[in-house]
């Protein structure tokens, strides 16, 4: 008899957020906040990979650097580190049992903590330009 | 009365899965299965579904009911929908669907006798009993060298693999209720079961996402025992390691 197909939709179940709790919205975010973190590696060295086209062409990236929608982007880049980063704590001290009743609630103060921070950055960030 | 619409998810063998819908009179403080059986009664004999104990004992009927995993002999109808509401059901994920809203749960049973899932224990392995759940006030004291037994929480029905993200990218990960099985009986207990707890489909596969303790309808809370199981699994290693 042929195995039947697991009901599933793989990865994609990782980022459906249909019914989902506290905790899943938590590790939904962690993937996209990691995902984008990933992406913005390589755009970082292939920005940095300017510098070995001369001096002419990293001023031109950095002039269109200056742009209200790299500024955005930077932000995204901020707010993804800051997000990833509080959460991972939160998850390493989850994974020690410490805290685990209250896995919600550190989420949550991970959360506010990111959108502040990101905030802060944002206010500094646009003011400069 | 409440005029309430079912939405079933349908697939029989090979066909193109499809959703059938039914319209029911339903008392609000009946529950899902109420509703289904109701279906299978009078509008279509065809329809498939599992369910024996009606009171959350033998965890048959887990289904997901509008997209959140519920047994649903203990979820009333009123707590999931409104008069004139819909209510979509769907079988569990991660599982091989059977027929309409029967998944196989094979996979869960091999991997619970793998981890040699106790049919009963000492009652003090279960002294954590979740919020609303507490132990006996007043435990008669065993008699001399003796302990009392009691049936584990879990029901193995199957809910917390359904809901788990890991398990859904993942066939071969143990899951939440194998994990949960192997922490109530403790590595300390069971050292042999110390190398598949460590192992990549073992602790270390789980991501926190937590689903499992949040559709859990039997206060297991797989979650926090997965993350003592990582415990017990580091504090063993180091022990090893330190002498």
């Amino acid at each position: 008899m042929r195995p039947r197909k697991y009901n599933s939709k793989g990865l994609w179940d990782w980022f459906n957020p249909a019914g989902r709790d506290v905790g899943g919205w938590a590790f939904m975010l962690s993937r996209i906040s990691g995902l984008g973190l990933v992406v913005y590696l390589y755009l970082h060295l292939y920005v940095l990979g300017k510098l070995a086209q001369g001096p002419e062409a990293f001023d031109q990236f950095v002039a269109a650097a200056k742009s209200p929608l790299y500024i955005l982007g930077e932000l995204l880049v901020v707010a993804a580190a800051l997000y990833h980063g509080l959460n991972g704590v939160r998850l390493v001290l989850n994974s020690f049992n410490i805290g685990v009743p209250r896995q919600k609630q550190m989420f949550y103060t991970a959360l506010i903590l990111s959108i502040l921070g990101t905030l802060v950055f944002a206010l500094r960030m646009f003011a400069a330009h | 009365m409440w005029k309430i619409t079912y939405r079933i998810y349908r697939q029989k063998g090979e066909a193109p899965p499809h959703y059938d819908t039914f319209q029911v009179e339903v008392d609000p403080e009946e529950y899902v299965l109420d509703g289904v059986e109701k279906i299978w009664a009078f509008e279509d004999r065809s329809l498939t579904f599992r369910h024996a104990c009606h009171h959350s004992t033998c965890g048959a009927c887990g289904m997901r009911v509008n997209g959140v995993e519920k047994l649903t002999c203990i979820t009333k109808i009123k707590d999931v929908t409104q008069d004139g509401g819909t209510l979509t059901v769907e079988p569990l994920r991660n599982f091989p669907i059977v027929s309409d809203l029967v998944v196989d749960l094979g996979p869960l049973y091999r991997k619970m006798e793998a981890v040699k899932a106790p049919p009963v224990h000492p009652l003090s392995l279960a002294p954590w009993e979740g919020e609303d759940i507490r132990p006996p006030k007043e435990v008669p004291t065993p008699p001399e060298g003796g302990e009392y037994i009691r049936l584990p929480d879990c029901l193995e029905c199957g809910i917390c693999i359904s809901a788990c993200p890991v398990a859904a990218s993942d066939p071969e990960y143990l899951g939440p209720a194998p994990l949960a099985a192997i922490q109530i009986q403790g590595i300390d207990g069971r050292p042999e079961l110390l190398a598949l707890a460590d192992s990549q489909e073992g602790v270390w596969r789980c991501h926190s996402a937590f689903e499992c303790s949040a559709v859990c309808p039997s206060s297991v809370d797989p979650g926090w025992r997965i993350m003592d199981l990582r415990r017990q699994v580091v504090a063993k290693r180091l022990k090893t390691v330190l002498g």
